[in-house]
């Protein structure tokens, strides 16, 4: 119904030849962006309810109960349903620790919250389809149970900031929502987040339908295939300054596909976006000795390397 | 009484002062607003997402924001 809608006001209203470079490039924009609009609203709406069973306290009370290994995987999953937003990561982190959840579960955490989130999820099913949202959120946790597993394993507590260790953390009891306080706390949630993103949604839908129409047809097959071994670490060092713009990353990222650019490129680039940042960066050297900063930073990305490696092998 | 805006300096926490403010103002009860920002008076009250409000030491919420008008029904 969104073709035919997008199909009239293109060839019909406006009065583009079907198959033109123009003609396909506004059709595209306008049936995605309708698309991706009303996906994003229903599904951040739906996610907002669940979120708000899930305030960071509660996370924290689940995993101090955990040790290593089902604490990892416990804490990939809840970074999916906790809410997160870097500026928080400093008390988020404080907390977590000072309350006994052990230093590699903190980072299957921190690896899992911003990575697997409902934007790049939507972006992702509307773009490419379920099956890659599904092998996105499968090997996101892996990446973020593995590097938290790691983390561990190295024992690195003493590359922790010392004030935190030292750090009085009061309780926060945990407030009790009633259905409409999930409700409205979702309505704000989603207004939100619309708000900020949908520029980047409009412009990222705008150039992928300019590249749609316009790039000839495996353009990016030499360079960005599967052939090229360099392609993926490429594509994980851009996606590092491009953070949380997966609204708008994905969709120029899915015309690529269609250009030849290879899937497990694609997906280890998602990854970098989300999950590897610079402005997180600077935010957890506050909590983070260097040696330890880096050492997050080198498992995480060699892990994204490695899934790119393997999907571009497999799919 | 006591208001405390909790919050590292990110742009939500910034407008939750604001809207503090003028949630005080419409109401025109009496009120100190203070705005908190270093780590260990945030961790003190358990607060692990900002931008918070703190009434008289005890956290009224923590993790969002609200309006001028919400607030003014907590106070």
């Amino acid at each position: 119904m969104l073709k035919q809608f997008a199909d009239y006001v293109t060839f019909s209203l406006i009065g583009l030849k079907p198959g033109s470079h123009g003609g396909e490039a506004l059709d595209f924009f306008i049936y995605d962006t309708i698309k991706i609009f009303l996906l994003l609203t229903t599904i951040i709406f739906v996610v907002a309810i669940i979120r708000s069973s899930f305030p960071p306290e509660r996370t924290k009370r689940i995993l101090s109960h955990n040790r290593e290994y089902v604490g990892n995987v416990m804490a990939a999953l809840l970074g999916i349903v906790t809410p997160f937003c870097s500026c928080s990561a400093v008390p988020l982190f404080i907390g977590f620790v000072e309350s006994g959840v052990p230093l590699g579960v903190t980072f299957s955490f921190l690896v899992s919250s911003p990575m697997v989130n409902e934007v790049a999820l939507i972006m992702l099913w509307g773009m490419f389809g379920w099956k890659i949202a599904l092998i996105y959120i499968g090997t996101g946790l892996l990446v973020a149970i593995v590097s938290g597993i790691v983390i561990g394993r190295l024992k690195m507590e003493k590359y922790v900031q010392d004030y935190v260790w030292e750090m009085q953390v009061g309780q926060q009891e945990i407030e009790e929502l009633t259905f409409r306080d999930k409700l409205v706390y979702a309505r704000g949630y989603t207004r939100d987040l619309l708000k900020k993103i949908w520029p980047y949604v409009v412009i990222g839908v705008g150039l992928g339908a300019f590249i749609h129409g316009y790039v000839p047809q495996d353009f990016l097959a030499k360079w960005a295939g599967r052939d090229n071994p360099f392609a993926v670490p490429i594509a994980v060092a851009l996606g590092v300054p491009l953070y949380s713009n997966a609204a708008g990353v994905i969709p120029i990222v899915s015309a690529l596909t269609q250009k030849g650019m290879a899937i497990g490129t694609v997906l280890a680039f998602m990854m970098a976006v989300t999950a590897l940042s610079l402005p997180e960066a600077i935010i957890l050297s506050n909590v983070l000795k260097r040696r330890l900063l880096l050492t997050f930073f080198g498992i995480v990305a060699t892990a994204i390397v490695f899934v790119g490696y393997l999907f571009n092998i497999i799919l | 009484m006591k208001l405390e805006v909790l919050g590292t300096g990110c742009a939500k926490c910034k407008a939750l002062l604001e809207n503090v403010k003028k949630a005080v103002e419409t109401s025109g009860k009496e009120a100190e607003i203070v705005k908190v920002e270093d780590i260990p008076s945030i961790m003190k009250y358990g607060v692990m997402s900002t931008p918070a409000l703190v009434k008289d030491g005890k956290v009224l919420f923590s993790g969002k924001l609200t309006t001028p008008e919400e607030i003014a029904g907590m106070l």
